[in-house]
């Protein structure tokens, strides 16, 4: 079947010239190459907001973040109200998935000061961290905001990356905890435990979101997460590299960790309140645990992007989720920690027993175990996150 | 894939075609040649290229700062120095996959065109029905089949074949068994088309002559198999080596591939020329295996 090799043909000719043509035309144009700051100022990336003669608004949310009609899927009653109410006409996406995925999604038009086609974009604390970094969110106007003014918890405002409340206002928030399956594990109290007990070996996850995962061992080791040094990071980074090396860990998730704890594949876990009590409602074995050296408190936040036309039918929109009646309706469906103070008394009348969840409605005892985690200067959120992804084996 | 396809062989010149050269005829393949060639500049020819620029981009930039082309060939043994256990990994895991694929494709494929008769567009279908379910939800599945409490961990369990405490998911056997079933009809349909046109009266031929089954199977059946077999073992290697679904959701941090590694350089440590350096590699550690593998089988159906 062998041939021998061609010496020259004219196709082997023709394809080499057109390759080293190509090639070194490649190499001249390179070096015009490289990429320009992403970073924009509110002077130099100036938004246009026509929401005074356009009643319209695109919000971009998570799946499964918004409340359904029971009967029919396709309502949205709090949604619904508000349009009815306010006459805007809201697009509502289900488009984002992942922080990362998203990011990678709108960052050129962002870098570039472009619009997005969004007016509200929901993610997650550092991801709005890092956006907020770059310039690319909008600033709202607080006065249009006077429900958020009195409503938003206590522990959720003047955050680091965005110390006067005015860039990120939280959609929900929700606690990294321990979570474990009583069909297969005994109780488990510790971060301690979850890492060097042998019953749970091969048996046991994590997250691979590294603000959620380092969080909680920073706070086993005493420190805390909203300030901690490199030495404290290494510390707790050495701690969660013995027990992937003991193979005690048998992998980093994402959300993907809820059927496998279900069907006990997983015996425990460090997961999210909010997919636990769903499994929880399921099968009652199914638990989440605030460990006692503390949990990490996330908020998947409402951003307006640069760029985004109607700033103030947006915030006419946050406004309205931010009365207790409208958050008690919305918690109630989507089961996270409702950032809106009195909304505790309003789900009293829809569901007495969610109301009494301190997983949805933290009670004090709960907020003071709770920290988020320090916001990264891009340097340092670079550093963490590879020596965090070497030790997860990415 | 177009290439590998209808290449003419190239051993020796082809007559020159009388007449039908001339006039506007000569543009005609060159016209027809247009679209696809345009979509693979849009597609292919641009982002390679852009992919080779950032690969040689200075590795301390960042997005606030921008990052500056210059020409950091660093980037290279850098990143192999790094991942070097998730590249030889990649093409192990690959290589297991492609033996196994084989003992178990070859004689399927022989199967369905040459002893299936009636049967045959049946089996075939079963072949490439799963194929309509998205390539995510096969892998989920095998999670659920491969599951700690499943029936088939429980029954080897049984046999001792795994100890009591052992299990199947978030092993290597896990992410190559994945590899295997995901990318196999891959590997099945180019070789039940060279089996298929296999002309019985040469196997008949070869016995009438005394050759025993096993030699007729290596003098006759398996070179007339080979232009299939070349080219379903390289549409099963190269997506197989590049694969992260597989060891993302079978397999742990132990068993990440390279592909793993360059998904998180791009999207979680947004570190973009180690990335793209990445992949180039990747790229050109696939193109030296073919290359070498082409070699040695020297088919010049494929190529």
């Amino acid at each position: 079947m062998r041939t021998p090799l061609r010496p020259f043909t004219r196709r082997g000719l023709l394809t080499g010239t057109l390759g080293s043509a190509a090639l070194l035309a490649a190499g001249g144009s390179l070096a015009g190459c490289g990429t320009k700051a992403a970073t924009q100022t509110e002077t130099g990336c100036v938004s246009e907001d026509l929401s005074g003669t356009e009643k319209k608004l695109a919000f971009s949310n998570w799946p499964q973040y918004m409340d359904v009609d029971e009967k029919d899927e396709s309502k949205r009653p709090t949604l619904d109200e508000f349009i009815t109410k306010s006459g805007i006409q809201v697009t509502y996406t289900e488009d984002v998935n992942d922080n990362n995925e998203f990011f990678g999604k709108v960052q050129n038009q962002l870098g570039a000061c472009q619009g997005t086609d969004r007016d509200i974009i929901v993610l997650t604390d550092w991801m709005a961290a890092r956006m907020i970094r770059l310039g690319w969110i909008q600033k709202l106007d607080k006065s249009k905001m006077p429900n958020v003014e009195a409503n938003l918890l206590p522990s959720l405002r003047n955050r680091s990356f965005d110390t006067e409340s005015q860039l990120a206002i939280p959609w929900q928030s929700g606690l990294a905890g321990l979570a474990y399956n009583g069909k297969v594990a005994k109780e488990i109290r510790t971060v301690d435990e979850l890492l060097t007990r042998p019953d749970l070996k091969g048996k046991v996850t994590a997250l691979s979101e590294m603000r959620d995962t380092m969080g909680l061992l920073l706070q086993s080791n005493g420190h805390d997460p909203a300030n901690f040094t490199a030495a404290q990071f290494d510390d707790a980074l050495n701690k969660l590299k013995k027990a992937v090396d003991s193979k005690q860990i048998r992998k980093f998730t994402g959300n993907d960790y809820a059927p496998d704890l279900a069907k006990g594949d997983i015996a425990a876990c460090i997961g999210w309140s909010g997919d636990v009590i769903q499994l929880g409602f399921e099968d009652e074995k199914v638990k989440f645990v605030v460990p006692e050296s503390g949990v990490m408190l996330w908020s998947d936040n409402m951003l307006v992007p640069n760029k985004a036309t109607h700033k103030a039918n947006a915030e006419q929109l946050m406004n309205y989720y931010y009365d207790p009646a409208v958050a008690a309706k919305l918690a109630a469906y989507v089961n996270y920690i409702c950032p809106v103070k009195g909304a505790q008394a309003e789900m009293e009348k829809i569901d007495p027993e969610l109301a009494a969840n301190p997983l949805i409605f933290p009670d004090e005892a709960m907020l003071s175990k709770s920290k988020v985690f320090m916001a990264l200067d891009e340097k340092q959120e670079k550093e963490y996150e590879a020596k965090f992804q070497q030790v997860i084996g990415a | 894939m177009s290439v590998l396809a209808h290449v003419p062989t190239g051993s020796g010149q082809s007559a020159p075609l009388p007449a039908a050269r001339s006039g506007r005829y000569r543009l005609l393949p060159y016209l027809l040649l247009l679209p696809g060639a345009a979509w693979l500049f849009l597609f292919f020819a641009v982002p390679l290229f852009q992919l080779a620029a950032a690969s040689l981009y200075d590795p301390s930039g960042s997005l606030s700062t921008g990052y500056a082309l210059t020409w950091a060939f660093g980037n290279y043994p850098e990143a192999l120095q790094a991942y070097w256990p998730q590249f030889t990994r990649s093409f192990l895991y690959a290589g297991i996959a492609l033996v196994l694929a084989l003992l178990m494709g070859y004689p399927l494929a022989y199967a369905i065109a040459q002893k299936a008769g009636r049967w045959k567009n049946l089996l075939l279908v079963c072949v490439i029905a799963p194929m309509f379910t998205s390539f995510l939800v096969r892998t989920l599945a095998w999670k659920t089949i491969l599951s700690d409490n499943g029936a088939l961990v429980g029954l080897l369990r049984d046999v001792h074949l795994l100890g009591a405490d052992g299990r199947l998911l978030a092993t290597p056997v896990a992410v190559v068994l994945g590899l295997t079933y995901n990318f196999l009809p891959f590997l099945v349909l180019p070789l039940y088309a060279s089996l298929e046109r296999l002309d019985h009266r040469l196997l008949e031929a070869a016995s009438d002559l005394y050759a025993s089954p096993v030699r007729a199977f290596r003098k006759v059946t398996l070179p007339l198999s080979m232009p299939g077999l070349v080219a379903g073992t390289l549409l099963f290697f190269i997506p197989a080596s590049g694969d992260y679904i597989n060891a993302e959701l079978l397999g742990t941090p132990n068993e990440y591939m390279i592909g793993n590694v360059i998904d998180s350089a791009f999207l979680v440590r947004l570190d973009y020329p180690q990335g793209a350096a990445l992949s180039f590699l990747l790229m050109a550690a696939i193109l030296a295996v073919v290359f070498v593998y082409l070699r040695r089988a020297g088919t010049d159906e494929v190529l």
